[in-house]
C-alpha cells in the first residue's frame, strides 16, 4: 500500500473547521463542512463505542491520558494543547472542542452537543449518497448496546432497532456480552447486519458438551469475518471483540466462552482471505483498544487498516505502523456518537492503491435530525421517560468522568456511596463511558443512569485490609500502565473516595501506589481492616443498584464536596498526556 | 452441532483426559493410574523435582543442567488469564529428537507444574491446564538431543473488573 503524505495533510486540512461556523450554519440540512472531496472507489464508514447514546451529548475528552514506556507522548496519549499541536488543529476551533478538553465549558456553550442517532443517520445518508450506491459500508466497532438507562432496561433491543435503521452492516462487541448469551443471541437474531468476532471460542467444557458455535470444528462461536463487495471490489472485514470480557466483567455472563487477542488465528484468517479469497483489502474491525491495535499492527501482516475502538480515543489521523509485510494504518474513532470515521479507499486489482481517512465530528447543530430515526428514538424512550425526567438536583459544577484517575462525576458517586452506605473508603470503576453535564444543568435519573447503567450495578459493603486495598489499586493500575499493551485491559484507574494516594505510572506492578492516607490524614495500615463500599464488582453482590444510591444522595441535597481527588502523580511532569487546561 | 465423524469426538476426549492427568500431577495429587502410565514411558516419577520451591532448583533436580532460550519452541498461553485456577497453556517445538517437555511457574509455591516424557517418534506437542497463584513467568523446557532449551512468557493473573 502506498501512502502519500500529501493526502494526509490534505485530510487534516479538510477536517479543520472554521471557528464559529456551526452557529452561522445552523438550520441547514447538511453543512458544507461535510462536503468531502471525492476520493477512491470504496467508502467505509466507521462508528464505535456510541454507548447507546441515541440523543446528542456533551462529552469532554480527557485532560489526563498518560502513556508509559514506548507509548509516552505518542497518540493516543496526548491531551489538551499537545494533542492540538500534534494534529494541527487550531485552538478555539470547533474541531478543538470536539477532539480535546481545551476550554471545554466555553466551547460547549458555543458549539453545542455532538452525536445523536437521528443526526448521525442524516450524515450517514449524505456520506453514502455522495459516492453512490453499493460503494459504501457502515461498520460498528461495538459498545453499541450499553450506556443508557433505556438500553439497560431494554437489554440492548432498542439499539438493535436503531442499528437496523441506521444501516449498520457489521459489528463486533464488548459490553454486548454483559447481557449474557441468551439476550445476545436474541438481539443478534433481530440484527440485520453481521456480528463478527474471530477471537471468541468455546471453552473445552462447552465444546465437549456441544454448545452452540458458528464453527464446531474450531470452536469459534461467531462468524469471524465477511467479504463484502464495494464499488466492484472485494473487501474482507474481520471482527475482533474485546479480548478480556470474562476478566473485566463477571465471568457468569459468558461461562462457555473464552476470548483473548489471538494474533495467530487472526494471521491465518488474513492469509486465507489474501491467498484463497483474493480480496483487495483486509480491514480489522477491532475492539482491542488503541495501544493493543498499534502493537498488533506490528505483529500481524496483511491488514490494510485497523478501524479501532474501546479506548475511546478520538484520533483525527491514522497512525502508520510498519510490519514485516508492509504497512498497516491504525485508527480510533472516539466515543458516544461524537464522531464518524470516513475511510475512502482507492482499490486497484489486488491491492489498496491509496487511502484517505477523516474522523468527522457529528455536530448536532449542523445536521437536521432524520425524521424516521427521531420517531423511533421517541417511541423507544416513551415507556421510561416519565419515570426518569424528574430533576434530582442541579450540577454544582462541570460533571465528567473521562480521565485516567478521577472525574467529577465519580467524586459525586464516591460521595454518595460514602454517605449512604456509611463506609470509610469507596471504590468506583474507571469506565470510559459516562456523559458530561455542564454546571447548572439539571440532573435527572436519566443522567444518573447514563453514568451507571450496567447489568451488574449492585453495591456492596465489605471489610478489606489495607493490604487488600493496595493490591486492588496496584492490579487495576497495571491494567492501565503495563508497558506491554497486551497486558492492558483498557478502562481507567478505579476511583477512590475517603482515600488519598500517590501513583508513579512508570513503575512496575506492586510499586506504583504509595502514601495511602485516609480522609482523616492517617496512613492506611496494611494489617488493619476498613469498611469499603463500591459497585460493579465482578463477584455477585446483593446491595441496592448504584443509581438508586446516587439518586438518594442527590435528593437529600447535601452540600457538594469540592475537595480535589487525593491522587498525587509522580514522574509524569513532562508527559504530554497530562494537562491542567480545561 | 452437526458432526458426522466419530473420530472428532474420540480425539477430543483423549485430549481432555490427557489434560486432566497433567493437572493432577501439577497439584501434587497422583492418581492411581499415573505411575503406571509413566512406567509405561519407561521412567519413574520425578519426586524430588516436584518438591523444589524455585524454578532453578526444580530444573536442577529434573535435568541437572541449564537451559538456553530457543525460538524453535512455540509457547501458546494467554497474556492475561481468564481464571488463574485453570490456565490453558500448550507447547510445540520444531527441535529434533525431543525426549521431554516440562512446565514451570516461577511464582507458584512449587515451581514445577508438569513434566512429560516424549517417546521417540511422538509429535512433540503438549497442551495442559495449569494452576497459577499469581502473575508469573511461565517457562516451558524442552529436552532435545540431550540438550535443554526454554521459552518464557509472562501470564498475568488479575482480580479483574473496571473495563472500559
Amino acid at each position: 500500500m502506498i501512502i502519500r503524505r500529501r493526502d494526509f495533510l490534505k485530510a487534516s486540512a479538510a477536517a479543520t473547521l472554521t471557528a464559529g461556523l456551526p452557529r452561522l450554519a445552523r438550520g441547514v440540512d447538511t453543512a458544507s463542512v461535510y462536503d468531502l472531496e471525492r476520493f477512491g472507489n470504496a467508502r467505509i464508514l466507521h462508528i464505535t463505542d456510541t454507548h447507546a447514546q441515541l440523543k446528542p451529548v456533551f462529552f469532554r475528552e480527557p485532560s489526563v491520558n498518560i502513556g508509559v514506556g514506548s507509548m509516552a507522548g505518542q497518540p493516543p496519549h496526548l491531551v489538551g494543547k499537545a494533542f492540538l499541536d500534534r494534529f494541527g488543529i487550531r485552538p478555539d476551533s470547533a474541531d478543538a472542542y470536539a477532539f480535546s478538553c481545551v476550554e471545554f465549558e466555553k466551547a460547549a456553550a458555543r458549539f453545542g452537543r455532538l452525536g445523536g442517532f437521528a443526526h448521525l443517520k442524516t450524515l450517514v445518508e449524505k456520506l453514502r449518497a455522495d459516492v453512490g450506491e453499493r460503494r459504501t459500508l457502515l461498520l460498528d466497532g461495538g459498545d453499541l448496546w450499553q450506556g443508557t438507562g433505556f438500553a439497560n432496561a431494554m437489554k440492548g433491543a432498542d439499539m438493535v432497532e436503531a442499528a437496523n435503521l441506521l444501516g449498520i452492516e457489521a459489528m463486533t462487541g464488548h459490553w454486548e456480552f454483559t447481557y449474557g448469551e441468551q439476550v445476545l443471541r436474541d438481539n443478534l437474531a433481530r440484527f440485520k447486519g453481521e456480528f463478527l468476532a474471530q477471537n471468541v471460542f468455546l471453552t473445552e467444557e462447552a465444546a465437549f458438551n456441544d454448545a452452540k458455535a458458528f464453527d464446531p470444528a474450531s470452536g469459534r462461536v461467531f462468524k469471524p469475518s465477511i467479504i463484502k463487495e464495494i464499488g466492484g471490489h472485494r473487501v474482507a472485514i474481520i471482527g475482533q471483540a474485546f479480548p478480556y470480557v470474562p476478566i473485566a466483567h463477571p465471568k457468569r455472563f459468558t461461562p462457555d466462552w473464552k476470548f483473548g487477542i489471538r494474533d495467530e488465528e487472526l494471521q491465518k484468517l488474513v492469509d486465507g482471505h489474501r491467498n484463497n479469497d483474493k480480496v483487495e483489502a483486509v480491514i480489522l474491525l477491532s475492539h482491542n483498544g488503541m495501544d493493543v491495535d498499534l502493537k498488533l499492527a506490528g505483529r500481524v501482516t496483511g491488514i490494510d487498516v485497523i478501524l479501532g475502538g474501546h479506548t475511546h480515543d478520538a484520533i483525527p489521523l491514522p497512525i502508520t505502523v510498519t510490519n514485516a509485510g508492509g504497512v498497516t494504518l491504525v485508527t480510533n474513532a472516539g466515543s458516544n456518537g461524537k464522531f464518524i470515521g470516513v475511510l475512502d479507499l482507492d482499490l486497484a486489482k489486488g491491492k489498496v492503491a491509496n487511502v484517505r481517512y477523516r474522523l468527522l465530528p457529528v455536530f448536532a447543530e449542523l445536521l437536521k435530525p432524520d425524521p424516521a430515526m427521531q420517531a423511533l428514538i421517541d417511541k423507544m424512550r416513551q415507556p421510561y421517560v416519565d419515570d426518569w425526567d424528574d430533576k434530582l438536583a442541579a450540577a454544582d459544577r462541570l460533571l465528567y468522568r473521562r480521565g485516567n484517575f478521577s472525574g467529577t462525576v465519580d467524586q459525586l458517586i464516591c460521595d454518595a456511596l460514602l454517605n449512604e452506605l456509611e463506609a470509610e473508603i469507596t471504590l468506583s470503576p474507571g469506565f470510559r463511558w459516562g456523559l458530561t453535564t455542564l454546571a447548572g444543568q439539571p440532573l435527572t435519573m436519566e443522567d444518573v443512569l447514563s453514568e451507571t447503567a450496567i447489568t451488574y450495578p449492585e453495591t456492596y459493603v465489605a471489610t478489606m485490609t489495607g493490604h487488600q486495598i493496595k493490591d486492588v489499586l496496584e492490579d487495576v493500575c497495571d491494567n492501565l500502565f503495563n508497558v506491554d499493551p497486551y497486558y492492558q485491559q483498557g478502562g481507567d484507574m478505579v476511583r477512590v473516595g475517603g482515600l488519598a494516594y500517590t501513583c508513579t505510572p512508570a513503575e512496575t506492578v506492586g510499586k506504583r501506589i504509595s502514601e495511602l492516607k485516609l480522609a482523616n490524614g492517617k496512613h492506611l495500615e496494611a494489617g488493619k481492616s476498613y469498611k469499603v463500599a463500591g459497585w460493579a464488582s465482578v463477584n455477585q453482590q446483593s446491595g441496592a443498584p448504584v443509581w438508586d444510591v446516587v439518586a438518594k444522595h442527590l435528593r437529600a441535597g447535601r452540600p457538594p464536596n469540592r475537595d480535589a481527588p487525593g491522587v498525587t502523580l509522580k514522574g509524569v511532569d513532562d508527559n504530554p498526556g497530562i494537562t491542567k487546561l480545561g | 452441532m452437526e458432526i458426522t465423524s466419530n473420530e472428532f469426538f474420540k480425539t477430543r476426549r483423549l485430549v481432555l483426559k490427557g489434560a486432566g492427568v497433567a493437572a493432577l500431577i501439577g497439584l501434587g495429587v497422583v492418581p492411581f493410574e499415573v505411575p503406571q502410565a509413566l512406567a509405561a514411558a519407561n521412567d519413574k516419577y520425578p519426586e524430588e523435582a516436584f518438591k523444589q520451591k524455585t524454578e532453578a532448583e526444580a530444573i536442577k533436580a529434573l535435568y541437572g543442567k541449564t537451559a538456553e532460550p530457543s525460538d524453535k519452541i512455540k509457547l501458546d498461553a494467554p497474556e492475561i488469564a481468564e481464571n488463574g485456577a485453570v490456565v490453558p497453556i500448550s507447547a510445540t517445538t520444531t527441535l529434533a529428537d525431543v525426549s521431554s517437555i516440562s512446565f514451570l511457574v516461577s511464582e507458584n509455591p512449587i515451581s514445577l507444574v508438569a513434566s512429560y516424557k516424549i517417546p521417540a517418534g511422538t509429535l512433540p506437542s503438549v497442551a495442559n491446564r495449569i494452576k497459577m497463584a499469581k502473575t508469573s513467568n511461565v517457562t516451558v523446557l524442552v529436552e532435545a538431543g540431550g540438550k535443554l532449551y526454554s521459552a518464557v512468557k509472562e501470564i498475568k493473573v488479575t482480580v479483574g473488573g473496571c473495563g472500559g
